[in-house]
């Protein structure tokens, strides 16, 4: 069997980094922009492996790294539910558009 | 006796009570004020009196020769090892005869105040400026400094003001306190630039160690400051008449006399205070003070002799035709100023040739003393009659018998008719004009037939011509009473006592140019001119004024456009106001006031304006979605990767 490319590797991340952009973008409910920020997230996580076992196949420097950013995705996606849910309570609502009150 | 016990006290007890009624004087002495103000300068006068007894009698002469005692000196501000401003205090004969004049007039009117000022709303107001001006007069002439002098000469600026102002819902009132500070300020700003030619040159603003420098012609600094010239006249003339500048101005000289006849819009003992014995005389206090040093220059000595003798003459012309009782006084106060000045400017120092200083000093001596008493019994008279007008005045002899004997006193005194105090200290003035010049001896002699004349125009438009009339409300009748409580007439019945006799004080043994005593021999043969020509001039202002008639109407008709203009002051007010007015305001301020209000502004309000345009149309970006804010982090970091990728190899 053929090894797959690096490139086809590189082309679903960036694929996946795009849509993850698209949602967040697009999309007006909080709890759908945070799972498009995890689609960002883990579209490095492609990338960091996809090099690490590409380009230096005896080290493991990038699939530590991809450890590393799954534990703080966790974490921040704790922090981002409690926000969520905050917001909840005071504005009744999770549509982005509803908490603009921070501006000029 | 060690002066340095009580000396300090002198000044020291007004500040308090100007302090004391200053800060509580509206809440806690409101009718004690009076008592309180008089019994402290009661005891500064007689420390006065006993540091000038014990300066002219016990100690103060050393060898024949009177001391200048510097009594404390307290260094304050240092500004290099010679320089400094320094407090101090400093007898002399002219300070110890000064502090005398000062506490003693002052005492008086205080007393004379406690009735006039009665049941005023702001009478310990009242107090506590008049305290203020007592304590900054007595510095003024007790400093051993230039720049003290300076200090304490602002600060009866300051409280002039503040008593021309007094009736401050009265506009005039307002306008004529304002008017005499500027004036006066404008003045003093020669005197600062005064004060830094002569220190600058000098080395030291310590008068002493100044006169000192400046008088011997060896000194390197006498060297620099007469070899020193600006356009054409050497830093020493300029220096002097710019210190004399600031001496005419305070002392109502012409032409910045202006302010003094309106500052009689202050309450009538004030003018008696301030506008006629003490600080109007502070100028001749000045030069008398620098005298070594003004005598060492001819040019600047001249410029006060005709400064000096103008005034006199002007105003004594002007005095004639005034029909405000009060101004008639300030025009007299002015002339007679005008006399001292002259008369210093005539002098030499020291020897026979000081008998002008000695004369202008005795001059300042009595008139003190005459002229507060005028001042006083003109303001027992506007007291009665409500009114500053001479023409709602007359026969008052009967209704105010001692207000009427204290003027005539003191009419007699200023005419110089023996033995009143004025014929002596105004024959030696004459005595010294007639040595050295006989122009300004024909013009003194001139300004004084004028003086009796228009001085006993007032006496007998006042006290005799037409039966009073009371101006009072129907039914109010005048009555004896009006002449005003006890403590308005002791201060009248003392100070007449001191008008005819302060004269026989032995003036030339005490206060002369060099201290050594001066031998005056009163010539009677010289005095029969001036006392023939004042008897003339009061006999012919009788005829003219001591019954109502038409003669007074007819003369000014007669002489049609010069009575016009002399009663107008010879518009001089309106020749200040034309300077001002049209040429100062149109052609300095107003370009002035355009820049400000244009380009200086202009800038400010326009960086404003730059600044708010950019920011209302940036701030558009700051909308407060999260969304937007995401996108301008992943451009910038596309932007970012752009540049990695292209430009940095």
């Amino acid at each position: 069997m053929n090894e797959i490319p690096l490139t086809h590797v590189l082309y679903v991340s960036t694929a996946l980094f795009f849509i993850g952009m698209y949602g967040l973008f697009t999309r007006r409910n909080m709890i759908t922009m945070l799972m498009s920020i995890e689609l960002l997230l883990n579209s490095v996580n492609i990338n960091f492996v996809a090099f690490n076992k590409y380009l230096y196949p005896d080290k493991l420097d990038g699939v530590f790294f991809t450890i590393f950013i799954i534990t703080i995705a966790a974490a921040e996606a704790a922090v981002a539910i409690a926000i969520i849910i905050n917001l909840y309570r005071s504005h009744k609502s999770i549509d982005v558009e509803d908490a603009a009150e921070l501006k000029w | 006796m060690d002066y340095q016990q009580y000396i300090f006290l002198i000044p020291l007890l007004p500040l308090v009570t100007f302090i004391l009624l200053g800060i509580f004087g509206r809440k806690h002495f409101k009718t004690s004020a009076g008592i309180i103000g008089t019994a402290s300068l009661l005891a500064s006068t007689v420390l006065s009196l006993i540091a000038a007894y014990n300066y002219f009698f016990v100690d103060g002469k050393v060898n024949g020769l009177y001391q200048k005692i510097v009594v404390f000196k307290y260094s304050w501000l240092q500004f290099s090892p010679d320089v400094s401003i320094d407090m101090g205090i400093i007898l002399d004969p002219i300070s110890a005869m000064m502090i005398v004049i000062v506490s003693f007039v002052s005492l008086m009117v205080h007393v004379f105040s406690l009735g006039y000022m009665k049941g005023e709303t702001r009478f310990a107001t009242y107090y506590g400026f008049l305290s203020l001006f007592t304590f900054s007069m007595l510095g003024l002439v007790l400093s051993t400094n230039i720049f003290q002098v300076y200090i304490f000469w602002e600060l009866v600026g300051v409280s002039s003001y503040l008593l021309i102002g007094f009736y401050y819902d009265r506009p005039s009132a307002v306008a004529a306190s304002k008017k005499a500070f500027i004036v006066t300020r404008f003045a003093d700003f020669g005197f600062l630039i005064g004060i830094l030619v002569l220190g600058f040159y000098g080395g030291t603003l310590d008068i002493a160690t100044l006169i000192e420098r400046l008088t011997s012609s060896q000194s390197a600094e006498f060297l620099a400051i007469s070899t020193a010239s600006f356009v054409g006249v050497s830093a020493l003339t300029w220096g002097l008449t710019l210190v004399f500048v600031g001496g005419a101005g305070k002392s109502a000289m012409f032409p910045l006399h202006i302010w003094l006849p309106d500052a009689m819009e202050g309450p009538t003992p004030v003018s008696a205070l301030i506008h006629a014995a003490t600080m109007v005389v502070a100028g001749v206090y000045l030069v008398a003070r620098l005298f070594p040093i003004f005598s060492m220059d001819a040019v600047v000595l001249n410029i006060v002799t005709w400064v000096g003798a103008s005034s006199a003459v002007i105003a004594a012309v002007i005095a004639c035709t005034q029909t405000d009782i009060k101004r008639v006084l300030a025009y007299s106060t002015m002339s007679q100023i005008g006399y001292m000045m002259f008369a210093l400017g005539i002098a030499k120092n020291g020897g026979e040739d000081g008998l002008g200083y000695m004369a202008s000093m005795f001059h300042l001596f009595t008139h003190a003393f005459f002229k507060s008493l005028l001042f006083l019994a003109a303001g027992a008279v506007i007291h009665a009659v409500h009114s500053n007008e001479m023409k709602d005045m007359g026969g008052l002899r009967k209704l105010m018998p001692i207000t009427h004997i204290s003027f005539l006193v003191a009419c007699l005194a200023i005419a110089g008719i023996p033995p009143f105090a004025g014929f002596f200290s105004k024959e030696e003035i004459l005595l010294a004009a007639f040595q050295s010049n006989k122009i300004i001896y024909f013009l003194g002699l001139f300004t004084a037939g004028l003086t009796s004349f228009y001085m006993f125009r007032l006496y007998f438009s006042i006290f005799w011509n037409k039966s009073f009339h009371p101006v009072h409300t129907e039914g109010e009748e005048a009555n004896p009473n009006d002449e005003g409580t006890l403590s308005m007439k002791l201060p009248l019945i003392i100070l007449s006592v001191f008008a005819i006799f302060a004269g026989f004080v032995p003036f030339s043994k005490l206060v002369t140019a060099d201290g050594l005593p001066l031998e005056t021999h009163l010539n009677i043969l010289f005095s029969v001119t001036p006392v023939a020509l004042s008897i003339i001039a009061i006999l012919f202002a009788a005829k003219l004024y001591k019954t109502e008639n038409e003669r007074p109407a007819k003369i000014a008709l007669s002489l049609g456009t010069f009575y016009k203009a002399i009663t107008n002051k010879f518009y001089i007010d309106e020749v200040y106001l034309f300077v001002t007015k049209k040429i100062v305001f149109n052609l300095i301020a107003r370009p002035a006031a355009w820049i400000d209000r244009n380009v200086i502004d202009g800038c400010i309000n326009g960086m404003a304006y730059v600044t708010a345009t950019t920011s209302n149309v940036i701030k558009g970006v700051q909308s407060g979605k999260v969304q937007n804010y995401a996108l301008y982090f992943f451009g910038g970091i596309a932007g970012l990767a752009v540049m990695f990728i292209y430009w940095w190899k």
